[in-house]
């Protein structure tokens, strides 16, 4: 049945004049989230949006960083999803209780440190709670049964409902024909007939849908969102892990993780190293949390020391610190170390030869 | 015009000066006049949109140094669940 049937008018609750139903919608910034709101905007229901915020969103923070894409036209999707549709956007800090998440899935990781099934019963039973404390009457998402290889599959979306606590008040716009039935359409708020049966990981009825609501420039579909899904990523937060002994972190941990070059010359300490001004003037911000290097004699990077250091891994630092920068080739450069809550001193080095560098220092 | 108020969401990074706006502005009173200090470039185009969205009026954009100044004069309270005009 072409899209166009299927959105043709027909009465619900929320079109009988009586004041509309209201649902709370997961607003991620994608095509998806942004489609599932508005099918339901279609059928009067009145709808608010809800963004998270975790700490490992990808999107902004390496473009708001590095010099090279400052250039690149930047905005916060989920508040251009918001004005698209004309609708509020609600932003969530769930920074420290996403921590549990992280470190202790209940349904575990997928291919990385990703704990998807966790994740989006979280955000659901969030957006549930928001629900019951503001009066709102059901949560949607843009999910679409087999989509994603762990929370959106035919049988791990009854879970999410179950976990979250939403139960049948979470609808999906978009799959809803291939769901069983929610409170919303028995309550006669909805109309199931004008919902969509998607499935599938191919984007083409989104797209679709979006042509026929005059949806364009929106978020490219099947785009990372998530660092924890980023291999590289991973890594430096188990390395992170693993060098503290203890599965934990703080904002200011996953946000250094996003930056910089990572190296573990000794298990004892890391040295997080700038790539470019961008990354140098953004790291800069943390230097007095950190005992930190940079070049005076030439161009270069500032570095991070993560860890507790001696005189030989200084003088190790500030090596590696010269490799990078513009003096690679001198045969001095001189730098200025700073140890946390000290002064600075000014140390002539040899830069660290690249070929040198051991493959198992990057992390 | 009401009471002037300041947030300085420096070195913040997409969405938190947005988040941090969302938090101030929800304990001022419509009329109050906030002025926002940040370094994330998106502040530029993210703060404006949250404004629009939210009923909040945007008074003014300045730069100096790569630090934004933004300016944003609260609006009339649109609660959760309120009807959109």
């Amino acid at each position: 049945m072409p899209i166009s049937a299927v959105l043709k008018d027909v009465p619900t609750t929320a079109t009988s004049g009586q004041a509309p139903p209201k649902a709370v919608a997961l607003i991620s910034g994608g095509l998806d989230s942004m489609l599932a709101a508005r099918v339901m905007m279609e059928q009067g229901i009145h709808v608010e949006g809800l963004n998270f915020f975790t700490g490992f969103c990808v999107e902004g923070h390496t473009h708001a960083i590095r010099n090279k894409d400052r250039a690149v036209p930047k905005r916060n999707n989920a508040l251009w999803v918001a004005e698209q549709l004309g609708i509020r956007l609600h932003f969530v800090d769930v920074v420290e209780e996403y921590k549990n998440i992280v470190i202790n899935p209940r349904h575990g990781y997928g291919a990385n440190l990703n704990p998807c099934l966790d994740c989006k019963s979280f955000m659901v039973g969030k957006a549930h709670q928001w629900m019951q404390e503001h009066g709102f009457d059901f949560v949607i998402t843009g999910e679409v049964v087999g989509q994603r290889p762990m929370s959106q599959r035919k049988d791990t979306m009854p879970v999410v409902a179950r976990e979250s606590g939403a139960g049948d008040r979470l609808l999906r716009p978009l799959c809803a024909k291939r769901l069983p039935e929610t409170l919303p359409e028995r309550e006669g708020w909805v109309n199931r007939e004008a919902m969509f049966d998607f499935h599938g990981r191919s984007r083409k009825p989104q797209m679709a849908l979006a042509a026929r609501f005059g949806f364009s420039d929106y978020a490219q579909p099947a785009g990372g969102c998530c660092f924890l899904t980023n291999r590289e990523y991973t890594v430096k937060l188990k390395d992170l892990w693993q060098s503290r002994g203890a599965r934990d972190y703080e904002l200011d941990d996953i946000m250094l993780l996003k930056v910089g070059r990572h190296l573990r010359p000794r298990p004892h300490f890391k040295l997080i190293i700038a790539r470019e001004d961008g990354e140098n003037n953004f790291l800069s911000g943390y230097r007095r949390q950190f005992t930190h290097i940079c070049v005076t004699s030439h161009g270069g990077p500032l570095t991070l020391v993560d860890g507790d250091v001696g005189e030989d891994d200084l003088l190790l630092a500030a090596r590696l610190t010269a490799r990078y920068s513009q003096g690679r080739d001198a045969d001095v450069v001189q730098v200025e170390v700073t140890v946390r809550g000290g002064e600075p001193r000014l140390m002539s080095v040899t830069p660290f030869p690249a070929d040198d560098i051991p493959k198992a220092w990057y992390i | 015009m009401g009471d002037k108020h300041t947030l300085d969401a420096r070195r913040l990074l997409c969405p938190m000066p947005v988040i941090r706006v969302q938090q101030k502005v929800s304990g001022l009173s419509p009329g109050d006049v906030l002025e926002v200090w940040c370094t994330d470039p998106g502040a530029r185009n993210d703060i404006p949109a949250w404004c629009r969205i939210n009923g909040h009026r945007l008074l003014g954009i300045s730069e100096s140094d790569g630090e934004l100044t933004l300016t944003l004069e609260v609006g009339e309270s649109t609660a959760p669940g309120s009807p959109y005009d």
